[in-house]
């Protein structure tokens, strides 16, 4: 299967990683990954602060550099769901949503070794692309990771993008209930699909002095164990 | 406790409640009827407006602004001593207590939270339970009593309620639902107090904002079973006075308040009116869970109230900002109102572009443009730039990648 991968901005400029993981999964499953050399970014941010015209311009050259015949995949739910609604594109997937529900695996295996996770709902995931359980389901296959329970895992965050900025006391407070959470239910991570979400929580706990880190899915999803 | 420690308490019940009822029903099936009655009702609200002013039996006012409302109210009310409120957040809107204390005559609220608002000289924190804010020992202790005992404080509440529902000259209420084919006015509580304000007084002023009338029954019945259910998860109002003309030796009226609901309709947030006011949008909302309504200094809060409040007036544009746009808030309306998508349509229209938009758009349009200002911008990411963007207050700075993922790719596979 040929992919596209729409590595997103946020994972492009902070968390390359997780772009290459995403890679690396996507070719362990037999896909023939693409980068197009074009892309910049879907134009969320500009569209959710209110400038639409702006949105509208990166949304566009967004539409120009993929095609539209090939599948593109983001390890990135929220830019997913902006591009579906906003740019009405239609055959834009989430990570765990094209392997569970496109290429029909039950589970891509993983190994993790790294202490009680805690699971968090990715609002777009949920809401948005509704793929959360594909999500849950990929994860729940990784060998040796024991997911505690916590509970409203749906709960947002407080990263919310532009938000996480103008509103940074509440947005503050929003990922400390979700962090001290994680915490009393005796979990050493949170893992969540979303990239903005994981550098907010992480940054957040960091500055309380905790030791939470905060992962992606497909951070577990390593054959060998990753990290 | 704090603000929030009782926020999570109530909300807590309250979600349990109806995760329980919702579950009793079809709630998807229930949603898009309670949608489709609220759409048709707005699409035609003039004309359902107008056979309610025929259809009922009481005498109609219509009052175009705030200003007009409380004029006459007052008027309504002229030569009464006191007058007994129920619950209404149309009442708050229109600052009614201040202009009928104005002109000397006292309002007394009667909903048991309503009341301890006001004894407080608060405003209601939330659209069904104004004073959700407080915990029972901080209820107990505006009302002058030492123990935290719900039982005691509502009993206490009674005793003291009772003398005044009997003295009042006026009783004046809200209305949920108005009965256009039939001219009846729905009133739905859970304590009893709205049934004695519009029964005991011998004169009753309802007070509605115009976007509450609905064609018929059919839709008015259904409306009736989902407002409790979104509410706080209970298959039917605990009370439900109909009212449509006055009791022998009584009289009554109604008063139709626009103050800006026309307006909304026909435009790009047109839904919000679909609103029945359930709350359910407040306690989905994890910025409320966080802050409680009175920060967002305005008569409705919560997502709604940022949705409602600032399409009604065009003031208040930080409102539609107290919002991480997660969505759950669509998700648990009732009448399906997409609260998250009209929080950004209202960012649009009042957001200025801004000169930094439009310079970010030609750059990151093209990938020649992208990868110059990345370039640049990453290595600026000092932290006091953070700082000053907001993102570094209550987080650690964050160190953008040394290599980016295209650099990477590029430098193992080429262009």
């Amino acid at each position: 299967v040929r992919v596209q991968l729409f590595v997103t901005c946020l994972v492009d400029l902070f968390t390359p990683g997780i772009g290459e993981r995403t890679v690396s999964l996507l070719e362990r499953l037999g896909c023939e990954v693409e980068f197009p050399a074009g892309q910049t970014c879907c134009g969320q941010p500009a569209h959710n602060s209110g400038a639409r015209a702006a949105a509208g311009r990166v949304g566009e050259h967004w539409r120009e550099v993929f095609a539209a015949d090939v599948p593109v995949v983001a390890p990135f739910g929220s830019c997913v769901h902006h591009v579906r609604e906003t740019l009405g594109a239609g055959n834009v997937h989430d990570l765990a949503g094209f392997i569970v529900d496109v290429l029909g695996h039950e589970t891509v295996g993983g190994r993790w070794a790294g202490g009680p996770v805690a699971w968090h709902d990715e609002c777009h995931l949920l809401r948005g692309t509704r793929t959360a359980a594909a999500a849950r389901r990929l994860l729940g296959g990784v060998e040796g990771c024991e997911v505690v329970q916590t509970e409203r895992a749906d709960l947002c965050c407080g990263f919310g993008g532009t938000f996480s900025l103008k509103k940074g006391a509440v947005s503050a407070a929003m990922a400390d209930e979700k962090i001290d959470r994680a915490l009393a239910a005796g979990a050493t991570a949170i893992v969540s699909t979303d990239p903005g979400c994981l550098l907010h929580l992480e940054a957040r706990a960091r500055r309380r002095g905790l030791e939470l880190r905060a992962l992606h899915l497909v951070d577990l999803l390593e054959p060998e164990g990753h990290l | 406790v704090s603000v929030t420690d009782n926020l999570h308490v109530a909300a807590g019940h309250w979600e349990a409640g109806r995760a329980r009822a919702k579950a009793t029903v079809d709630w998807e099936d229930w949603r898009e009827r309670a949608r489709a009655i609220r759409a048709d009702a707005v699409a035609r609200m003039p004309e359902l407006i107008g056979e309610l002013e025929r259809t009922f039996r009481g005498t109609v006012h219509r009052a175009a602004t705030d200003e007009d409302a409380r004029r006459i109210v007052v008027e309504l009310c002229a030569g009464a001593r006191m007058v007994v409120k129920g619950k209404s957040m149309l009442s708050e809107e229109i600052e009614l207590n201040g202009a009928l204390s104005a002109a000397g005559i006292e309002p007394v609220e009667t909903d048991l939270g309503e009341y301890l608002v006001q004894r407080r000289g608060e405003r209601p924190s939330h659209i069904l339970a104004p004073a959700v804010h407080l915990s029972a020992r901080q209820a107990a202790q505006t009302l002058g009593l030492d123990s935290g005992d719900a039982g005691e404080l509502v009993a206490h509440a009674r005793a003291l309620l009772r003398e005044k529902f009997l003295a009042a000259d006026v009783g004046i209420t809200g209305v949920n639902i108005a009965v256009a084919k039939t001219g009846t006015l729905i009133i739905v509580e859970s304590e009893g107090n709205i049934r004695l304000s519009c029964g005991l007084p011998k004169r009753h002023v309802a007070i509605m904002g115009l976007e509450k009338v609905v064609a018929d029954w059919t839709g008015a019945a259904h409306l009736m079973q989902i407002l409790p259910l979104a509410a706080h998860g209970r298959p039917a109002p605990t009370y439900a006075s109909l009212v449509s003309a006055p009791d022998p030796g009584h009289d009554l009226h109604l008063v139709l308040v626009d103050n800006g609901r026309s307006g909304i309709r026909g435009s790009e947030v047109e839904e919000v009116l679909q609103c029945i006011r359930c709350g359910a949008c407040l306690y989905a909302c994890p910025v409320y869970r966080q802050v409680g309504g009175h920060a967002y200094e305005a008569t409705y809060s919560g997502p709604i109230g940022a949705v409602f409040e600032h399409a009604r007036t065009g003031e208040r544009p930080d409102l539609p900002w107290m919002s991480s746009l997660c969505g759950a808030c669509a998700d648990a309306c009732p009448v399906k109102i997409p609260l998250d998508r009209q929080l950004v349509q209202l960012r649009h229209a009042r957001g200025a572009e801004g000169a930094l938009w439009r310079t970010w758009a030609r750059a990151w349009s093209t990938p020649r443009g992208y990868r110059a200002t990345t370039r640049v911008g990453t290595r600026a990411m000092a932290p006091w730039l953070q700082r000053l963007l907001g993102w570094a207050g209550e987080r650690e700075a964050l160190e953008p990648a040394r290599e980016s993922f295209r650099e990477r790719w590029e430098a193992k596979r080429g262009r």
